[in-house]
């Protein structure tokens, strides 16, 4: 099976899917691929909480006041020219989010936003209750369908890009419906499939975000930057079990009604670690983290290995005024707030780093662009509250648009020799029976107790042992078979990607001996001046080889 | 406690069975739980769909419990013999699977 189109867009999250709807608006001809559902995968759908972005209706604010914050939290690393395209471009997409009709709170006739730690003004915008992420979705899932020029094509893995001549001139994908290969011949691809957090144990983000997009851009080529910066979100609900709601969902909660963040013998604890909180929400991601997993080592951790999150003190009504319905879908996991706290802790989600990309959204290789999380270097060393789905939306929006110069004037450089390897893996039958689920069981395990937030060379080195067994056991021949949704077969490939990426962050872990934002070595605490650089990852004859570079000249060095 | 899972297995809607899988229970989980937990410890190939694991967000684990259309996630596990299908009225793909996408955001060659 063969596709012809002008921009074939990797990952149906926001970035996606706004990606799709500018690229259509300037005439190009649209493949919206997703391996799941179109819109309903990815980060964006996940997101429960705000979009940082200097609109000015709660308080005056501009983007560059927005975009020295970014740099603040960035702990140096930022590269200032992908922040201020989020910053500056950010307000657009939100406003145009608006006229789509998303929803966003108001309050007083002006969009109400929110206080939210690291930011030195409210300028967190949300829909209630709990619905940013859904919210943004379906309205722009809404605006894909009725853009004409945009075909989509779900349950669509995208196994690899396909090259001539070094330049990226489309895909070859399995189709998980019937199980056959599909070459894809695109003047422009824009890889938007997300982060790498379904590499971790606890994760918040989906199932089909395992670092692929990372390894497909590698394997074409481009560089990757800043990948030992996982961020953990540190209140990610832990017990009671609670199904039907994402883990984020405390953080709302707590921007709303601050809540107490307390240990085993019910005390705030916090400004053991430096933030006094008392009752408000002013604690940094990363100073949480810590101070949980601290208070976890020290013995004063709550039952199930975290800390306490107590409303206890806020009334039912102001609950019920706060979060509606969402206190009926605790109720029915037997959650009642007034009378009990909950237990959470650090959960893996979001991933600073990603493919090294100019502000067109460019990578080193011609043809292939990136968007949204994919995209390494807007956030530096730890992402400010709030950023991500304004990335996602104003990196889509610009990706769509250079895509669809590029298609304009380009010519199809696809041949099907240059894919004849890939379709051959898709086609490949009589796999071996590999317990790959078990496997996928194992890396996120690893990934979860030896590169989490706090690492040492002792651990990195276990983890790189058990990638190294992972990666033999996997082998170059995919398990399963080239059958409708052979489950075997999909993990194979999806850990033949998770693998590769695991291993570069591990790699970059332990190569910066120094603690900065999101990434802490015990056995090295401290920021360090000789590493104010960022780490890069490329492929070479197979294998990772890492460099630094000083920052945001990733792309202009070449 | 365990919790016994009757799984609708095959690729043929005309020509399936039930498989059988004991399955560790414990309070608060969910039939997706239960399903993921045969794929890692008994058998891969169980085919089914997610991608948002627990948030009712991506709305592709829907199956048939006991005869009622159910998001796997949100469905509790019971200490008790249930029997999970794929759903009768969409196209079988494979074990728990369905062709649920709208027409339109189907690939077609």
């Amino acid at each position: 099976m063969h596709v012809d189109t002008d921009v074939l867009i990797i990952g149906s999250g926001g970035a996606g899917m706004y990606a799709a709807i500018e690229a259509a608006r300037a005439g190009a001809a649209v493949f919206l691929a997703d391996r799941s559902l179109i819109g309903r995968g990815g980060a964006t759908v996940m997101a429960q909480m705000t979009v940082a972005v200097a609109l000015g209706e709660e308080t005056p604010d501009h983007w560059s006041h927005h975009l020295a914050d970014t740099i603040q939290a960035g702990r140096g690393l930022t590269d200032e020219r992908l922040a201020r395209l989020l910053c500056e471009e950010g307000p657009e997409c939100i406003r145009e989010m608006d006229t789509w009709g998303v929803g966003w709170a108001r309050r007083d006739g002006h969009i109400t936003q929110a206080m939210a730690p690291g930011h030195d003004r409210p300028r967190c915008a949300y829909v209630d209750f709990l619905n940013t992420g859904p919210a943004v979705s379906k309205t722009l899932r809404t605006v894909v369908n009725r853009t004409s020029g945009i075909r989509k094509a779900g349950d669509l893995l995208i196994v690899d890009l396909v090259r001539h001549d070094g330049e990226v001139t489309g895909a070859v994908a399995l189709h998980l419906s019937t199980g056959a290969p599909v070459t894809i011949a695109a003047k422009a691809t824009i890889v938007a499939a997300g982060g790498l957090t379904r590499l971790y144990r606890r994760n918040s983000a989906s199932a089909n975000m395992g670092g692929d997009g990372y390894a497909l851009a590698l394997r074409a080529g481009a560089p990757l930057i800043d990948m030992e910066f996982v961020q953990f979100f540190p209140i990610g609900h832990l017990a009671p079990r609670l199904i039907g709601m994402d883990p984020i969902m405390w953080d709302p909660f707590r921007y709303k009604l601050g809540g107490r963040l307390l240990n085993a013998e019910r005390e705030e604890f916090t400004e053991r670690y430096g933030t006094r909180e008392d009752g408000k929400y002013v604690i940094t991601r990363d100073l949480a983290t810590y101070a949980i997993i601290k208070e976890v080592e020290a013995g004063r951790g709550s039952p199930h290995g975290g800390a306490y999150l107590s409303f206890e003190h806020c009334s039912a009504d102001a609950l019920r005024a706060a979060f509606g319905p969402v206190i009926d879908r605790l109720a029915a996991n037997n959650i009642d707030l007034t009378k009990m706290p909950v237990e959470v802790a650090p959960i893996a989600h979001y991933h600073m780093g990603g493919v090294v990309a100019d502000p067109r959204m460019e990578t080193e290789v011609p043809g292939l662009l990136v968007a949204g999380e994919a995209v390494g270097g807007a956030n530096g060393a730890n992402r400010l509250s709030g950023n991500a789905i304004t990335e996602a939306l104003a990196f889509g929006r610009r990706a769509g648009h250079s895509a669809a110069e590029r298609a304009r004037s380009g010519r199809h450089g696809f041949r099907p020799a240059d894919a004849r390897d890939a379709v051959a893996l898709v086609a490949a039958d009589g796999g071996p029976d590999l317990n790959t689920a078990a496997m996928i069981q194992t890396l996120q395990a690893t990934m979860a107790d030896d590169v989490g937030p706090f690492r040492t060379a002792d651990k990195l080195a276990r983890a790189l042992a058990t990638i190294d067994e992972l990666a033999a056991a996997l082998g170059a021949r995919p398990a399963g078979d080239a059958r409708a949704f052979d489950m075997r077969r999909i993990d194979w490939l999806d850990l033949r990607n998770g693998l590769m990426v695991a291993r570069i962050v591990a790699e970059a872990a332990l190569r910066r001996t120094e603690s900065r934002g999101a990434h802490q070595r015990e056995d090295f605490p401290g920021m360090l001046a000789e590493w104010h650089v960022n780490q890069r990852a490329r492929l070479r004859d197979g294998r990772i080889a890492l460099d630094s570079l000083p920052v945001a000249a990733a792309v202009a060095a070449q | 406690m365990k919790a016994t899972l009757k799984v609708w297995r095959g690729n043929d809607a005309k020509a399936g069975q039930l498989e059988t899988y004991e399955v560790p229970f414990e309070p608060g989980q969910s039939v997706l739980d239960g399903l993921r937990w045969i794929r890692a410890n008994r058998d891969p190939s169980l085919a089914i769909r997610f991608s948002c694991i627990n948030a009712n967000a991506c709305k592709e684990c829907m199956m048939e419990l006991d005869g009622e259309t159910v998001y796997a996630c949100t469905a509790r596990l019971e200490p008790r013999e249930m029997t999970v299908k794929p759903l009768h009225n969409k196209k079988l793909v494979r074990d728990l699977v369905t062709e649920i996408a709208p027409p339109a955001e189907r690939f077609k060659p």
